[in-house]
């Protein structure tokens, strides 16, 4: 049995982030940082640029072995969280070692979610979540020359891209009508489609596969989508089998309060593991994205070491930067409110797309398309519930100029 | 850990004229005709008033923190964030987690851009003609005096805030071990820097002389090693009250001989550790325990005695007047003041206000102390007999003197004629003052 102050499971963001409030205020105890990889710490998001080769795997790590010992810490590869006994305290890993923690954090991410598709279980399916997979993917793109990708979320279309531009003839099948749902509205998405099509891949929306047969999908209506590789990217769900039997409460994540404190003592949760509070709807919800991770991951330390600096979780605001065969996407909040107000602006023959929703004077979203705009001040004026009555024309026609003139009277 | 340099605006003096957008683009890009090429942005905030988005190099930096290829870094030698080309992969994450505009994505050149400070020689700042924009430097002096060792116990009892405590940890950095420090009577003894039984908290010899005899004493005890043969610097630690007071005498007299010491006074304007008594130093209408306000009295009826001049007029050897807001200004004064009590009498007067007795919030010291000087309450300068007088910072543009008063809890009660008589003494002053410079 070892011993630590503070156990960290998962060396994502939600995991680093929190590692370093911990360390800010307390450079000594023990801590011990576990993952189940092999690798030194990456972030997903950066796969699908390892994927096209515009990425190293050997220089995306976002720490190194030098920096776990300087801040003190034992980093344990290929020890996977297998359960827990938080009335003890002690966590149980792959292979059989056991850790007595003072504090645990939970930073154990998400996985993909596998669609309950006939015959999906017997084929060779690629997805994209961790090093490994984007290794796997990136080999076989080589030799394939069609590919299907099932989902046409942010994981779908990076990875489409990637095979497209690697020359491969991608068909992508979405049930819902556009991509990228949940963050864009049509309009947007139409742009974004655009460049999808322009660059050869097919996009399937409003379909579904009911059966997936040797090399070859059948779809709802009995059409057949043949493929050489087979890309699954239907979501993500957090993977919490190391939690059965400990009472912990989950919904779709390990619930957590604003502290983001879990239902057991001395166990928090942060990142795309956690379920927590949204910040523009009721309840609760897992946001599945990076700057979220890092958030929770701050305030995950901060409360683990008792820091008196910490602020409590506001909610989860969703937000988003999509890159795409060069041109840029940004949501930041909601697109759309009952009651509010919306400025819209496309400009289909430029390719640029600005939408800003407001209510009661208080901004509630925007979305862009080749527009750029600064997500981060737009996310603080969401948050802040920054009236914008006064200025709200000039804010209108040039939401960047008056966003930066606010913080930099705010940040003074 | 070290401190970094800094680059500042002050939106209260930018006039818009757009020269530090122009500098930026044409030391990035060769060409100033593409003003959103500029790392750093003005915009306009109302008619004639102007803000800025810039990177701020933050020490807690959100867009590192949410950078998935590790293409940005907190430089630990330069303080700057830092933007490799090579790993970026232009997911924008970055500027989802700045909330000052500080790292944005550039159309024109296809990836995001943040400044770098040109490499510690901003461009910008060179051509910012209102004085806007600036380049803070102090941080050198503490990377280089944060090595030397701080000759003061840590754990002192000072209240928080207190500026005495934080100058004296500075003056013994610089001065050294090679020294016998008298801390009379006050604040500085007080919070433990003498003691008894090896209960001393400071880590060189010093002592306790009566308020009365500090500067004789030492004096006599510099003569004593000068006899030995021994150089040894004479320091004396005093607060206001063992300088302006009952020390005056002394003092006195071994200006008036050209003894070789240093005397420092930390003026607090009162008698801080016993209770808040006045001194000869509390400024006029200062509310203190001796000179409370009520039906007949509004706080202190007379002026503070202006020391640094008085001792200027011994001829000391070298007089100033600092403030722990202008560090490096203070250390060059330290410098020249140790150089001239090798020869004769120095004397240092540094502006302490004092949280407790003077009734501001602690985190306000710093804040109080840069107040002091811009609104002219207190004038930097130093002097030395055959050179004369000199201002060290310019008195011309001063902020309104009620600035600093309303801060202050001890000036609270001043009503407009007690204002208007210390405006009227500070122009007095400041005039007399001018007289000497050269
Ligand atoms: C292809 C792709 C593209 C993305 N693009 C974006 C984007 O553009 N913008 C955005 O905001 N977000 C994006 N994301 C999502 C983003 O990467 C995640 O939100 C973020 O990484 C969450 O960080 P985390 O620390 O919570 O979890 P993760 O990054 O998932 O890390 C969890 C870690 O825990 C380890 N782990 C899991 N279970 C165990 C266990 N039982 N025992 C030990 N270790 C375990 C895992 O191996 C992993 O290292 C993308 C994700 C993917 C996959």
């Amino acid at each position: 049995m070892q011993d630590c102050t503070y156990l960290i499971v998962g060396s994502s963001h939600a995991g680093l982030t929190a590692l370093d409030a911990i360390r800010m205020i307390d450079p000594e105890a023990p801590l011990i940082m576990a993952t189940r990889e092999d690798h030194l710490p990456y972030s997903p998001t950066v796969l699908p640029y390892v994927v096209s080769g515009r990425s190293i795997p050997k220089k995306v790590a976002l720490r190194d072995e030098d920096y776990f010992k300087r801040q003190n810490v034992a980093f344990l590869r290929n020890a996977e969280l297998k359960s827990l006994d938080v009335a003890a305290s002690t966590a149980r890993f792959e292979g059989g070692a056991n850790v007595r923690y003072e504090k645990l954090l939970l930073a154990t991410g998400a996985q993909p979610s596998i669609p309950p598709i006939p015959g999906l279980k017997d084929a060779f399916f690629h997805v994209l979540r961790t090093m490994d997979d984007a290794l796997n993917l990136k080999s076989a793109m080589g030799s394939a020359k069609s590919a299907l990708v099932l989902g046409a979320g942010l994981i779908g279309t990076h990875a489409a891209e990637n095979m497209a531009e690697a020359g491969v003839k991608v068909t992508i099948v979405e049930a819902k009508g556009q991509v990228l749902p949940g963050y864009f509205d049509k309009d947007a998405s139409a742009l974004i489609e655009t460049a999808f099509r322009k660059h050869g891949i097919a996009l399937e929306f409003g379909r579904s596969v009911k059966e997936i047969k040797q090399g070859r999908a059948v779809l709802e209506d009995g059409a057949e989508l043949p493929f050489d590789l087979l890309l699954i990217a239907t979501g993500v769900r957090p993977q919490l089998s190391f939690l059965d039997g400990t009472g912990v409460k989950t919904a779709n994540g390990i619930m957590v309060d604003e502290m983001q404190r879990t239902s057991a003592a001395n166990v928090w949760a942060a990142g795309d593991c956690a379920e927590a509070r949204m910040f523009q709807a009721q309840g609760t919800g897992v946001a599945g994205i990076l700057p979220i991770a890092v958030e929770q991951g701050r305030i995950a330390g901060q409360a683990m070491v008792g820091d008196h600096g910490v602020k409590a979780f506001p909610g989860s605001v969703l937000l988003n930067t999509y890159s795409f065969f060069g041109q840029q996407a940004i949501s930041v909040g909601i697109g759309e409110v009952a009651d509010g107000e919306t400025c819209l602006r496309i400009d289909e023959a430029a390719g640029t797309y600005l939408k800003i929703v407001l209510k009661d004077g208080k901004l509630m979203g925007v979305a862009s398309v080749n527009n750029p705009i600064d997500p981060g001040i737009l996310w603080q004026l969401i948050l802040r519930r920054t009236d914008l009555s006064e200025v709200k024309d000039r804010f209108l026609a040039d939401p960047k100029a008056v966003g930066r003139m606010l913080m930099s009277r705010l940040w003074r | 850990m070290s401190a970094y340099n800094s680059l500042t605006y002050n939106a209260s003096l930018c006039i818009g004229c757009g020269e530090c957008m122009m500098a930026c683009a044409k030391a990035k890009t060769g060409s100033a005709d593409d003003l959103s090429q500029s790392r750093i942005k003005i915009v306009v905030a109302e008619e004639g008033k102007y803000e800025a988005a810039l990177c701020r190099q933050c020490g807690d930096a959100k867009c590192v923190m949410n950078c998935p290829s590790g293409a940005l870094t907190k430089n630990q030698a330069n303080g700057l964030i830092d933007w490799n080309a090579d790993t970026c992969v232009n997911c924008l994450l970055c500027t989802v987690g700045c909330v000052y505009g500080g790292i944005t994505f550039e159309a024109s050149v296809g990836h995001v851009a943040k400044c770098d400070t040109c490499g510690g020689d901003p461009a910008c700042v060179k051509v910012c003609k209102s004085g806007a924009l600036g380049y803070v430097t102090t941080a050198a002096i503490y990377n280089d005096y944060g090595k030397e060792e701080d000759l003061f116990a840590p754990g002192l009892a000072a209240c928080q805030g207190c500026n005495s405590e934080l100058m004296i940890r500075h003056v013994l950095r610089k001065v050294g071990k090679n020294v016998v420090v008298a801390a009379p009577p006050g604040c500085i003894p007080g919070m433990g820097t003498v003691g008894y039984n090896g209960k001393a908290g400071a880590k060189v010899p010093i002592f306790h002389p009566l308020l009365t005899n500090t500067a004789s004493m030492l004096a006599g005890l510099k003569r004593t090693y000068e006899r030995q043969g021994r150089e040894v610097t004479a320091l004396a630690l005093a607060g206001d009250g063992g300088a302006s007071d009952v020390g005056f005498q002394s003092l006195s007299g071994a200006a008036e001989r050209g003894e070789r010491i240093l005397f420092i006074c930390f003026d607090n304007e009162g008698y801080m550790n016993t209770g808040m008594q006045a001194s000869s130093a509390t400024s006029f209408g200062s509310w203190t325990s001796t000179t409370p306000v009520g039906d007949k009295l509004q706080g202190k009826r007379t002026d503070a005695k202006n020391m640094p001049m008085v001792m200027m007029m011994h001829n000391a050897a070298y007089v100033a007047t600092a403030s722990s807001v202008y560090m490096e200004d203070f250390y060059e004064k330290l410098d020249k003041a140790l150089e001239a009590s090798k020869k004769g009498f120095a004397y240092l007067h540094l502006y302490a206000p004092c949280p407790s007795g003077w009734r501001f919030p602690a985190g306000l010291t710093i804040d109080i102390c840069r107040l002091m000087v811009e609104s002219n309450f207190v004038t930097l300068w130093d002097y030395e007999p055959d050179r004369g007088l000199v201002f060290t910072h310019p008195t011309d543009k001063p902020k309104p003197l009620e600035s600093y008063l309303k801060a202050i809890g001890k000036y609270r009660h001043l009503a407009q004629e007690q204002v208007d008589r210390i405006k009227k003494l500070l122009e007095d002053r400041l005039a007399m003052l001018k007289r000497f410079a050269r």
